[in-house]
């Protein structure tokens, strides 16, 4: 039986601070907070590998040491390092926390901009494909999609690793995102190791840490960000999606229900040759029942030739009047592609809403001066069904979903604007 | 499982065998390290001082594997350039015999599995795809590390190494193997990448501070 493990207190060669050893024999070199000094922990002597310098006041956001509980298990913050990547000469870096369970071993927790990840390497070998356009690593059958490529460079370190970490460490780092999570492939000379991400909040992870104050900001979008329009522009749509089958529904009985009562009908001719007063009105016809639509419908016998018709439906008793008017063309010919046709010899208009009583019809004819004569039927009929509002209605209901959807496009948009893929369409899928 | 008993021809101790078919064991007492010659121990060296090491695993941790119980009895301790690792010989009800490994709290299940013609040591580098027994496998590193030590029972006798070439394997379903290039001929063990949780593993070492 091995005797329990103990933590191991040191003393920096270097400068004498005192030190803590966290993660026990796993520990191959550690930091001396004080001077900056990295030492090798295997060594009797701790002998210095490396002292670096740094800016000042570099501060982890949580302390070395601070226990927290991810996923059920509880950690402890041994090690944090910044790593550094340039694009077009703009260093951008981002903090891992190195996190230590003595049975469960290390995980990670990464830090950009107010972005966290919750990073473990993996037992599972991801398959690349890189044949297309843009590689897609698949794990699990889940596939993930290159994000960005680059060399990272180690340019601070605190606390204890289990290698011989040293600052200017450069590895390469190859990005695959399937919001919210995130395949990493790391790879030195001898070896690569994959690693699965998957985004936290900062107040989820000061919840887990117990950390004091609040989480700093997030700014932007971050690679493996989930997208708060993703899920919800789909049940937008399904929503939307359902209110239309509803509506129709409605629309069919409103269909099935109309009267398309006859009420009215005249038979009169129009010669603009003949000059004087054309206007006129017709006789009193009785709308009945509930406010419903009438429809005034209008037959020509127009042939090559047009007549406008300036109508008003008329209340008899109130002097109410519903002013519309319809012009009807009817042309056709023949010529060299064959007989054509334009137009149509009738035309109807429908009036919403009209309440019951007694109405009749003004009617106002116009042609050209010299055109032939026109005989043309009017009639109306009461309670037709009147599609226009349904129309209306299932506009307004396509507006919150395509609304939906442009915000998750433009969130999508702003991902994608930090890959090596900016520029192009972010086209992969992700923006549903 | 019959738990044979022997005494150490160094110090006369008792030595308790936890598995039948092991070939080698340490003398708990003296550190001789024992080799089974038909009925008799012959004593071929001396533990070195082991390297301390914070592996949860020690010996007579027991486990779950695939629904059969097992029990640690040996284990060889390796090291190369960023560390050590622990090969843990653990033996089931059936008197079968496998490796845990554990480098740095992550651990794989593995068995030794018959191979004739596996690539030379030479042939093999990172990214490389090879398959073994219908299933293909990429290597993922290959590691040059020496032998640290032994403890406890093992089903070889396996005490005089230095210098061991290992080349880890890997399949996108978890599954694991090593080539180990210390024979002249080399020897496969396959298995897969477990959880800690998955082993359901009892006792276990104790660390300061955790519990």
């Amino acid at each position: 039986m091995s005797a329990p493990a103990q933590v191991k207190a040191l003393n920096c060669p270097s400068c004498g601070a005192p030190l803590t050893i966290r993660a026990f024999e796993h520990t191959l070199s550690a930091v001396c907070g004080n001077c900056l000094s990295i030492l090798d922990t295997k060594d009797p002597n701790l002998q210095v590998l490396q002292q670096f310098k740094a800016r000042e006041g570099v501060q982890p956001r949580i302390p070395l040491g601070t226990r927290g509980k991810l996923r059920g298990d509880v950690y402890e913050v041994v090690g944090y390092q910044e790593r550094t990547i340039t694009v077009d000469d703009v260093p951008y870096f981002w903090s891992e926390y190195l996190l230590f369970n003595p049975y469960k071993g290390f995980r990670y927790l990464t830090e950009y901009q107010g972005h966290w990840n919750d990073v473990a390497t993996l037992r599972n070998l991801p398959q690349v494909d890189t044949r297309g356009p843009r590689p897609v690593a698949t794990l699990l059958g889940e596939k993930y999609y290159h994000f960005q490529t680059a060399s990272a460079t180690t340019t601070y370190v605190l606390g204890e690793f289990p290698w011989r970490v040293r600052v200017g460490d450069i590895a390469e780092v190859r990005d695959f995102v399937s919001p919210p999570r995130m395949l990493s492939q790391e790879g030195t000379e001898g070896e690569t190791v994959w690693s699965l991400g998957e985004y936290m909040t900062g107040a989820r992870v000061w919840e887990a840490f117990g950390l004091p104050g609040s989480p700093p900001e997030a700014v932007g979008v971050f690679a493996s960000q989930p997208s708060p329009y993703k899920g919800s522009a789909k049940g937008v749509w399904l929503l939307c999606l359902f209110l239309l089958v509803a509506l129709l529904a409605v629309a069919q009985a409103f269909l099935a229900f109309s009267r398309q009562e006859q009420v009215f009908r005249g038979n009169y001719s129009f010669s603009p040759r003949s000059g004087g007063e054309a206007s006129f009105v017709t006789e009193v016809f009785e709308l009945k029942g509930r406010p419903s639509s009438v429809e005034v419908g209008v037959n020509t016998d127009l042939a090559n030739n047009w007549a406008y018709f300036r109508l008003a439906l008329i209340n008899g008793d109130t002097g109410q009047a519903y002013d519309f008017g319809r012009e009807v063309s009817y042309y056709y010919g023949r010529d060299s592609d064959g007989a054509w046709t334009e137009g149509r010899a009738n035309d109807r208009a429908v009036i919403p809403t009209v309440p019951a009583g007694r109405y009749y019809l003004r009617v106002e004819p116009e042609m050209d001066a010299g055109a032939s004569p026109v005989r043309y039927e009017l009639t109306v009929r009461r309670d037709v069904p009147y599609m226009g509002w349904f129309w209306m209605a299932a506009g307004l209901l396509l507006v919150p979903p395509a609304f939906k959807s442009l915000r998750s496009v433009g969130f999508e948009r702003r991902r994608w604007q930090e890959s090596d893929y900016a520029g192009s369409s972010s086209g992969s899928g992700d923006d549903e | 499982m019959s738990q044979p008993t022997a005494n150490c021809p160094n110090c006369g101790a008792l030595i308790q065998f936890r598995w039948s078919s092991a070939v080698q064991t340490t003398c708990g007492f003296c550190r001789s390290i024992l080799v089974r010659r038909d009925v008799d121990l012959e004593r071929v060296g001396v533990v070195a001082d082991l390297p301390p090491d914070s592996s949860p695993i020690q010996i007579a941790t027991e486990g779950v594997y695939r629904n059969r119980a097992f029990l640690v009895v040996g284990r060889i301790l390796y090291e190369y350039e960023e560390g050590g690792w622990n090969e843990w010989h653990v033996v089931f009800n059936d008197g079968a015999s496998g490796w845990l490994s554990d480098a740095q709290a992550e651990y794989a299940v593995s068995f030794l599995t018959a191979q004739p013609g596996l690539p030379a040591a030479d042939q093999l580098r990172p990214r490389r795809r090879l398959v073994l027994n219908g299933v293909e496998y990429e290597v993922t590193s290959l590691t040059q590390a020496r032998y640290r030590g032994v403890e406890g029972e093992l089903p070889f006798a396996y005490w005089d190494k230095e210098a061991v070439l290992f080349a880890d394997l890997r399949t996108a379903d978890a599954r694991f193997a090593t080539i180990d290039y210390s024979e002249s001929e080399p020897l496969l063990f396959v298995g897969e990448a477990v959880a800690f949780d998955e082993l359901h593993l009892k006792n276990l070492r104790q660390f300061e501070g955790w519990s």
